[in-house]
């Protein structure tokens, strides 16, 4: 990290900000709202293909025949495809390379991909699809994590040589045992988290052309375009710099763009071997099946703590379901132990995770990746250890706060910590001193607290050039358009590039343009994942437009004949604070730069520090900042019925600044409302036959707006040292208390203690018939 | 998205087009209300017409009257959010309103109709699938397959009758008027349904429900609804449970009727509860404990299935919160009881 870097928590002119901090519409909100964004099914190109994929039927499978030539032979169809014209294996993780475009030898799970045909229309090409005699030798399926930890054959990845197993770390940070031996109180028990998926509202789609000089274009609805870049440029073949990947709108991704798919390989192929551009676009049941969403994980924990309540050692052994291929899986793995150790401090702490592949849709990153189950084992177990110890919930957080500008047990560097005031904001909102063990029967209140990346030092692939780069150019009419190869997957993050940009520049944002996630425009930024793109790109715009605003300043002082620090450009103008009678509008001092000094532009970058403990795995989830969320809800339990209802949320979140504090609501409120949903209601679930058990928008269950709680959200701002003028991530750290804060809840409207998801009704009624088989109405 | 496989579609002006066009095509026609269901199942592949024939440009088809006697009559197109909001049905027929209003989610009670919510085909977790999924396990019992999946070895098909309003019509002694190549003939609903999975209803091919007649009700009409479901909207019934009270005039009552869908091909009656429940008084404890004993007699009568989501077990134990329930609220001139 250079001084380039770090920017500060002040405004740049003066006291206050101008566009900061204000509840700006969104760049591209009206776009969105009245149907006039593109998304990459809107996009059609002259003599466009229709691509389908014809899917495995068996959840695990040898493939001993593929034959096309009845598919070829129909009319309509220009081009068939499996998996021996991609053979090069790829994958996210460099070191994990162990997916196809298309199944080379072996099926993995029901809906892997085995050919694709592109057609004149959708109906030719699903015509054709039917018409690929493809004969498999089925083998036996692994659907139990736990046989498959066992069970080393059949192996489902023979190439890899250890059994079943994806990933294993076991770490260990102090002396555990000696530490849970000297604790008061040890808590120990069994957690299960369920699978669960993303379900963006558009599905995956993908358009390709190869030009007659040998350029390949993709449109692809990805949240990494800078993967997409690189993995069509393996697997095809070509050279990255004749590709070109662009991300158009898009239509939410929550982690599951993040990987590079088939079906942008596919559409690539296609339109290479056909000369004709090619749209993949995938139906709801397609997006169940390519998954990638949240790993199943069941968890053991023992929390040992002192009479008083502090913690003494925690202990955790976690096995993670990772369905048919990698994906994420070995950040995953270290995830789930690695992101644990916040906000509260740890003496000593042991995790031992292992990932196994089985014959499911694969998991991978989903909102909160890898930390949102051990989070809801951990915040429920810390709760159960403040009822031993006699300790209100929030009171025990509060005991056992780490504080901020400190480090974690296993070595990772805390900076602002505003955590205390999350706590100290949900007790206030949601009146809990009040009320909390007070409330009548079957009402309770539940507390939990997290923390979270904004971002991360682990580059994915090991490189030494900067994570977010940006370029900005200037037009002589006072417009400045910022390149960015951030991608905007909802959240906002070009609208902070426009907000930033226009702060430093003293302009309207509405004067900033942002063209995004186009890798022949923009210069690389590592994609929307982690938590980053504010902080990085955030970064990366101030130092882009400090350059800019310099040679600005100068050409203006120059031309003035005054020193620069006289020269102040706010409110779309350009003044003399010695002279106020002295100003120029933004577009004349552009004029008058660009004829003083040459074409103007800047570019900037952003790159974390050194960080991470020094151990193999200690820079995965070691972060330049985190971020801190406490949750209170209110929940209601029919005691006759099972059924909770939870009637408010009161999320409080640290995320540094606020950059536009209704983005950030709204990441907060979408965060609470998702976590919610995965708690109550949602369930990736896969039945015996290996099947998805209802891979649509009906049996998937998302909650409707009636199920959706009163959610508040409580902004506190700590103002990070190293954030974009102190700004933190807002869009998946606030997730994480939501489901355990709703089982303690539960055990303070009706005294039982949920640790296995989802908690269906029939999960509430099983555990208050096993608590008092004659009490139900005893409570809390 | 799903594709929709071709089709040509008829827009018939007349009942008479409509029937001739239906018997003109057999098995290749299928009749289009609002099409929430149709359409899905076609892009299922549970349905294959050839021509699809609307009944939208047939203006009589949507009518909602209440004729001299008293009879509430509604067009077979009426759509659900038109028969749940009117004051007329709110007031006289409880129970259908509630049970129509709590079809779906509000757009697709706009679109979808009573007479397709009628002549909903039978749901289970099996067969509302894509064609790619149902050939993944070999089809099923219902469609292209020979086994099942709810019962092993079951050589019956158990998709369970999932339309809200079947209940609350049977209940309320309703009867349908079904055109056909023959004229028409009027059917009383509780004679339509069958128990069979497959095709669970008594029509003749070539028949079209054009009308629903409801009889009138006595002042001491009372009607409830009750949903089990897991969200607050869109999804069909886990359970459902219609009530009918007729109290006399001393507030006793004189007859009662409770009837159950979702558990298997043909809406359930319970047996005997009018025996239980006649001579309670609601808001009295003798009502109170007649309704918990039918909800008991209830919970013996079920069966729920592992055909609609969910677990069955689960269901079972709801059986005898939701009758009771909905009896609560039918006598205290409430409903409906959603969420359960």
């Amino acid at each position: 990290m250079s001084a380039r870097d770090v920017h500060g928590v002040e405004p740049p002119w003066g006291d206050a900000f101008s566009v900061i901090g204000k509840p700006h519409r969104k760049v591209d909100g009206l776009a969105k709202a009245t149907g006039q964004a593109l998304y990459a099914d809107d996009l059609t190109l002259p003599g466009m293909l229709h691509a389908k994929t014809l899917r495995s039927p068996h959840a695990h499978a040898r493939i001993v025949s593929v034959d096309t030539s009845r598919a070829e032979a129909l009319e309509g169809v220009h081009g068939v495809i499996t998996g021996a014209d991609l053979p090069t294996p790829y994958g996210v993780i460099p070191w994990t390379p162990d997916e196809h475009a298309l199944a080379v030898d072996r099926v993995r799970f029901v809906g892997d991909e085995v050919a694709a045909v592109a057609a004149v229309d959708e109906d030719t090409a699903l015509a054709a699809l039917e018409l690929i005699d493809v004969t498999y030798e089925p083998l036996h399926a692994f659907l139990d994590p736990h046989e498959a930890a066992e069970r080393g054959e059949p192996a489902i990845h023979p190439a890899r040589k250890k059994g079943n197993v994806s990933k294993h770390v076991e770490l260990e940070f102090g002396d555990v045992e000696a530490a849970l031996a000297d604790a008061d109180v040890v808590v120990e028990g069994d957690y299960f988290f369920h699978g669960t998926t993303h379900a963006p509202i558009e599905p995956h789609c993908a358009l390709a052309r190869y030009s007659a000089d040998g350029l390949l274009t993709v449109w692809s609805s990805t949240q990494i375009t800078h993967y997409v870049h690189r993995t069509l440029s393996a697997v095809l073949g070509l050279p990255a710099p004749r590709i070109r990947v662009v991300q158009p709108c898009l239509g939410g991704a929550f982690g599951g763009k993040s990987d590079p798919f088939s079906f942008e390989l596919c559409a690539a192929k296609l339109a290479m071997l056909t000369g004709r551009p090619v749209k993949m676009l995938w139906t709801r049941e397609e997006v169940f099946y390519a998954h990638r969403g949240r790993h199943p994980m069941h968890m053991h924990y023992r929390t040992g703590a002192d009479a008083s309540g502090r913690l003494r050692g925690v202990d955790a052994r976690i096995l993670i379901d990772g369905g048919a291929y990698s994906s994420f899986g070995l950040v995953t793995t270290y995830y789930s132990g690695q992101l644990l150790t916040g906000p509260y401090d740890f003496p000593s702490y042991r995790f031992d995770s292992t990932r196994v592949f089985t014959n499911k849709p694969p998991c991978g990153p989903k909102r909160g990746h890898g930390s949102v189950q051990p989070r809801f084992a951990f915040e429920v177990q810390l709760d159960e250890l403040a009822e031993r110890v006699g300790l209100d919930g929030i009171e025990i957080r509060r005991v056992n706060f780490q504080g901020s500008d400190t480090a974690t047990v296993n070595g990772q560097r805390i900076t602002s910590n505003g955590f205390a005031e999350c706590l100290d904001a949900v007790e206030r909102a949601s009146g809990w001193k009040d009320r909390h063990g007070k409330l009548p029967l079957g009402r309770g209140l539940g507390v939990a607290g997290s923390m979270y990346i904004t971002g991360t030092n682990y580059p994915v692939y090991p490189n030494e050039m900067p994570q977010a780069g940006i370029q900005l150019k200037v037009d002589r009419s006072g417009l400045v358009t910022c390149f960015t190869g951030g991608n905007d997957i909802g959240q906002g993050s070009n609208s902070v590039v426009a907000y930033l940009v226009a702060e430093e520049l003293g302009m309207d944002h509405r004067d900033v343009r942002v063209v995004a996630a186009d890798t022949d425009l923009c210069p690389v930024d590592l994609g929307a994942y982690s938590s980053r793109v504010t902080f990085m790109v955030g970064n990366a715009a101030i130092d882009a437009a400090r350059k800019l605003r310099g040679a600005i300043v100068g050409a203006v002082a120059g031309e003035w004949a005054v020193p620069a620090e006289r020269v102040r450009m706010v409110g779309g103008a350009v003044l003399d604070l010695g002279d106020p009678e002295r100003a120029l509008t933004t577009a004349e001092a552009f004029q008058l730069a660009e004829a003083r000094l040459d074409t103007l532009g800047s570019t900037g970058s952003y790159n974390t520090p050194p960080l991470g403990g020094d151990y193999r795995g200690g820079s995965i989830g070691a972060s330049p900042a985190y971020s801190f969320t406490a949750h209170v809800v209110e929940a209601e339990v029919d005691v006759e019925t099972g059924r909770i209802t939870v009637s408010d949320a009161w999320i409080a979140h640290d995320c540094g600044r606020a950059l536009n504090p209704m983005l950030v609501a709204g990441q907060m409120e979408g965060s609470a409302y998702m976590g919610m949903a995965e708690a109550l209601l949602e369930h990736h679930e896969v039945n015996r036959f290996g099947l998805h058990a209802g891979p649509s928008l009906l049996d998937y269950r998302i909650p409707t707006s009636v199920d959706t709680p009163e959610l508040h959200a409580l902004i506190v701002e700590s103002l990070d040292p190293e954030g974009p003028y102190g700004a933190k991530e807002a869009g998946e750290g606030p997730l994480h208390p939501a489901i355990p804060a709703i089982s303690n809840a539960v055990f303070d409207a009706v005294g039982i203690r949920l640790r296995h998801l989802p908690f269906t009704p029939a999960k509430v009624l099983a555990a208050l018939a096993e608590r008092a088989p004659s009490a139900a109405g005893s409570g809390s | 998205m799903l594709r929709l496989p071709a089709f040509e579609l008829a827009r018939p002006q007349t009942v008479e087009e409509a029937v001739a066009l239906v018997a003109e095509h057999g098995e290749a026609a299928a009749v289009l209300g609002g099409g929430t269901d149709l359409l899905p199942n076609m892009k299922h592949g549970l349905v294959t017409p050839r021509v699809v024939v609307s009944l939208a440009s047939i203006p009589e088809l949507d009518a909602l009257a209440v004729a001299e006697d008293g009879t509430l009559v509604i067009g077979a197109t009426c759509p659900l959010a038109v028969l749940a909001s009117d004051e007329r049905v709110v007031a006289g027929w409880p129970a259908l309103a509630q049970a129509a209003g709590l079809v779906a989610s509000p757009q697709l009670r706009n679109s979808g109709t009573l007479g397709g919510n009628v002549m909903l085909d039978t749901r289970c977790r099996w067969i509302n699938q894509t064609h790619f999924w149902r050939k993944s396990l070999g089809f099923c019992l219902k469609k292209d397959g020979s086994e099942c999946h709810v019962v092993a070895g079951g050589s019956r098909c158990v998709a369970a009758a999932s339309n809200d309003s079947a209940p609350a019509l049977m209940s309320l002694g309703a009867v349908g008027v079904f055109a056909g190549p023959g004229g028409r003939r009027e059917l009383p609903l509780e004679s339509l349904w069958t128990t069979d999975g497959i095709r669970n209803k008594r029509t003749d091919p070539g028949e079209l429900l054009v009308e629903v007649r409801v009889p009138a009700t006595a002042d001491g009409h009372r009607g409830a609804y009750g949903k089990l479901r897991d969200r607050g909207s869109i999804d069909f019934p886990l359970l459902g449970c219609a009530v009918r009270l007729e109290l006399d005039e001393t507030g006793a009552v004189g007859g009662a009727d409770v009837v159950l869908v979702a558990l298997q091909a043909r809406p359930a009656r319970l047996r005997r509860c009018g025996e239980q429940l006649g001579g309670t008084t609601p808001g009295k404890a003798d009502f109170t404990a007649a309704a918990a004993a039918v909800a008991e007699a209830a919970r013996r009568q079920a069966r729920p299935l592992a055909n609609v989501p969910g677990d069955p077990d689960y269901r079972h134990a709801m059986v005898p919160v939701l009758v009771r329930r909905t009896l609560e609220a039918a006598g205290g001139g409430g409903g409906p009881v959603h969420p359960l």
